[in-house]
C-alpha cells in the first residue's frame, strides 16, 4: 500500500561521515556484492566489459571540490544512497503498491513482483536512489540490507548493512534514529548531522556529518624562539665587531 | 528528462483524443450515422492509442493492471481509473449518435467532464514531481488541458470556437515557457544543498562517481538538443495555435482544411511536448554537475 505510515516504530537509517570517508568505493562493491544475490532480482550489468559499460547500483560515491571563501579548497568524497525518507515521494507516486514504507522500521522497499517498471518513483526521488534494472525491468533500491540486519543465521557483528560492515574507515553507521539515545542519534547530534536537499520536503532519515574544520598552516615556525640565538662571550664580541666593519 | 517517444505519443494523443471526445460528448459536434461512427472512432482511437503507447516504456507491461490499485495516493493510478471510466461513460452516447437512438445527452455532458478530469490526472503525474521544478507548477495542468481542448476544438472544425481555444493555448504555452524557465532557481536546489557542503563554500564536481552512464543519467539528465530549443518553441507555438486557427478561419467548412489544421496542431503539440520533457531538469542532475 502506497499510503505512508503516519509514524514508524523505528526509524532505521545510516549516518555517513564525510570527514572520514576516503572514497575507496568499498561500500559500492560490498553493496553490489551482497545485493546481487540476496533480496530480489540480481543487480544486472549491461555490456560490462565492452565500450559502454553500465549497471545497476544502489550506492554511488561521488567526489566534490569545495572552495571556502578563505583558505584552500578541499576534496570531499560523497556516498549517495537511499535516505529512507519519512515523506517518501517515491512511495506515494507508485501506481501498483510495489513501493512501500514499513511501519515497523521505516525501511522503504520495492515488492518486485508487483513492480511494472514505470520508473515514476525514480523520477520522484531527488537523490537518485532508485535505478531501474534493465535486465529484469523492475526498480532496485537500497533495502538497508533487510536480509542481513534481522538475519539470525549471521554472526551478530554481521547484522548490519553490507556498506557499513565493510567500510574500512568507519565512515558509515547504522541504527535507529527514533531512539534519541542510539549511537546514530547521538553521533548526528554531536557532529551536526544534516539532511540532504531539505527544500524537497522529503524528511530524509539518513544524516550526513560535515567534514571537520581543517587546521590552517602555522604562520610562524614553532622553532622561532629557538632560532633567535643571542651569542655571548667571545662569539658575541666577534658578532658585534663583524657587524660594525 | 529523457523525451521518450512512448510518453510523448501517450500524452499528446490521449490528450487530443479526450479533448475531441469532450466536444462530441457535449454535442458541440453532433454527427449522425456513419459520420458519427468515424468521428467517435477517431476520438476513441486517439485516446486508447495514446494509453496503449504509454505501456511501451514499462519494464513489465504484463502487470499493468496492477496500476489500478493505488488510486488513493498515485496520480498515475487515478489516471487509469479516470480514463477507463470516461471511455465507458461515453460509449452509449457514441452508440446513440451512430445508430440514431436519441438517448439522453446528459451522459455525454458527464463524459465531457470526465474527459477534463482524465487530462487533469495525466497532467498531475508530472505536476506532482517536486524533483522537476519546471513541471511542479499549476501552469502544467493548464497546459495539458489547453492542448486537449484546443485539439478537440480544431478537430471539431468550428472556426470561432477553435480560434478562442487557440488564443488561450497560445497564452498558456508562452506562460508555461516563461514560468518554467525560472522555476529551478525559484526552488533553490543547488549542488550546495544537494550535498549539504554549500555551508562550507562553493561546491563543484571533482570527479564523477562512475566513468560511464547509468539509468539516472539516461533517464533524468537530457542535455542533447537544447540548443535548438528557442527555434522549436516558436515552431510549436506557430503550428499548434496560429496555423490551425488561420486555416480554419480562411477555409471554413472544408474537410481537407480541417484535416490540415488538425495535422498542424498535432505537429505543434508533439514539438511542444518534446520540449516539455527535453527542457525539464531533474534535481538529481545536480549530483553529476549537469542539468
Amino acid at each position: 500500500m502506497t499510503q505512508l505510515p503516519a509514524s514508524t516504530d523505528k526509524k532505521l537509517g545510516l549516518v555517513v561521515d564525510l570527514d572520514t570517508c576516503v572514497g575507496c568505493q568499498a561500500c559500492v562493491t560490498a553493496c553490489k556484492g551482497w545485493n546481487d544475490q540476496g533480496y530480489g532480482v540480481p543487480l544486472s550489468d549491461q555490456d560490462p566489459y565492452g565500450a559502454d559499460p553500465s549497471g545497476t547500483f544502489l550506492n554511488r560515491v561521488h567526489s566534490y571540490a569545495v572552495q571556502p571563501a578563505e583558505g584552500a579548497a578541499q576534496t570531499v568524497t560523497f556516498p549517495r544512497s537511499c535516505l529512507h525518507c519519512e515523506d517518501a515521494p517515491c512511495v506515494t507516486v507508485c501506481p501498483t503498491g510495489a513501493s512501500y514504507k514499513r511501519s515497523e522500521d521505516g525501511i522503504v522497499l520495492v515488492n518486485e513482483d508487483a513492480c511494472i517498471g514505470c520508473g515514476l518513483c525514480a523520477w520522484a526521488c531527488p537523490y537518485g536512489a532508485r535505478e531501474l534494472d534493465l535486465a529484469a525491468g523492475v526498480m532496485k533500491k537500497c533495502t538497508l540490507c533487510v536480509d542481513r540486519i534481522y538475519n539470525e543465521n549471521l554472526p551478530e557483528e554481521d547484522r548490519e548493512p553490507a556498506c557499513v560492515r565493510t567500510c574500512p574507515t568507519g565512515a558509515r553507521h547504522f541504527g535507529d534514529f527514533a531512539d534519541p539515545q542510539s549511537k546514530v542519534s547521538r553521533l548526528s547530534a554531536e557532529r551536526g548531522g544534516y539532511a540532504l536537499m531539505p527544500e524537497m520536503g522529503t524528511k530524509p532519515v539518513n544524516r550526513y556529518l560535515p567534514p571537520r574544520k581543517k587546521d590552517r598552516p602555522q604562520e610562524a615556525s614553532l622553532l622561532a624562539p629557538l632560532l633567535d640565538i643571542k651569542a655571548t662571550g667571545f662569539a658575541g664580541w666577534l658578532d658585534r665587531i663583524l657587524g660594525k666593519i | 528528462m529523457n523525451p521518450a517517444p512512448s510518453v510523448i505519443l501517450f500524452t499528446v494523443f490521449s490528450g487530443f483524443g479526450f479533448g475531441f471526445l469532450a466536444f462530441l460528448g457535449l454535442g458541440l459536434v453532433q454527427p449522425a450515422g456513419w459520420a458519427a461512427f468515424a468521428l467517435w472512432g477517431i476520438g476513441y482511437a486517439a485516446a486508447v492509442g495514446g494509453l496503449i503507447a504509454s505501456t511501451a516504456h514499462l519494464g513489465n507491461p504484463q502487470r499493468a493492471l496492477r496500476a489500478f490499485t493505488q488510486w488513493r495516493t498515485s496520480w498515475l493510478s487515478r489516471e487509469g481509473w479516470a480514463a477507463v471510466t470516461t471511455l465507458f461513460l461515453l460509449a452509449p452516447v457514441a452508440l446513440s449518435d451512430w445508430l440514431g437512438l436519441g438517448w439522453p445527452r446528459q451522459i455525454g455532458w458527464a463524459g465531457a467532464v470526465m474527459c477534463a478530469v482524465t487530462v487533469f490526472t495525466t497532467s498531475m503525474i508530472y505536476t506532482q514531481l517536486r524533483t522537476v521544478p519546471r513541471w511542479n507548477h499549476p501552469v502544467t495542468p493548464a497546459l495539458f488541458l489547453g492542448f486537449a481542448a484546443t485539439g478537440g476544438a480544431v478537430m471539431a472544425g468550428e472556426p470561432r470556437v477553435a480560434v478562442v481555444f487557440c488564443v488561450i493555448l497560445l497564452v498558456v504555452l508562452i506562460a508555461a515557457f516563461r514560468i518554467g524557465d525560472r522555476r529551478f532557481a525559484e526552488v533553490g536546489a543547488t549542488l550546495g544543498t544537494a550535498t549539504g557542503l554549500g555551508a562550507i563554500g562553493s561546491v563543484t564536481v571533482f570527479e564523477q562517481a562512475h566513468t560511464a552512464g547509468n539509468y539516472l543519467m539516461r533517464e533524468m539528465i537530457f542535455v542533447v538538443g537544447r540548443k535548438h530549443a528557442e527555434r522549436l518553441r516558436v515552431l510549436a507555438l506557430l503550428f499548434s495555435t496560429l496555423v490551425p486557427a488561420a486555416l480554419l478561419v480562411l477555409g471554413p467548412g472544408r474537410l481537407w482544411v480541417v484535416g490540415l489544421a488538425v495535422a498542424s496542431h498535432l505537429l505543434g503539440a508533439l514539438a511542444a511536448r518534446w520540449l516539455f520533457f527535453a527542457e525539464a531538469e531533474h534535481v538529481v542532475g545536480l549530483y553529476y554537475g549537469k542539468r
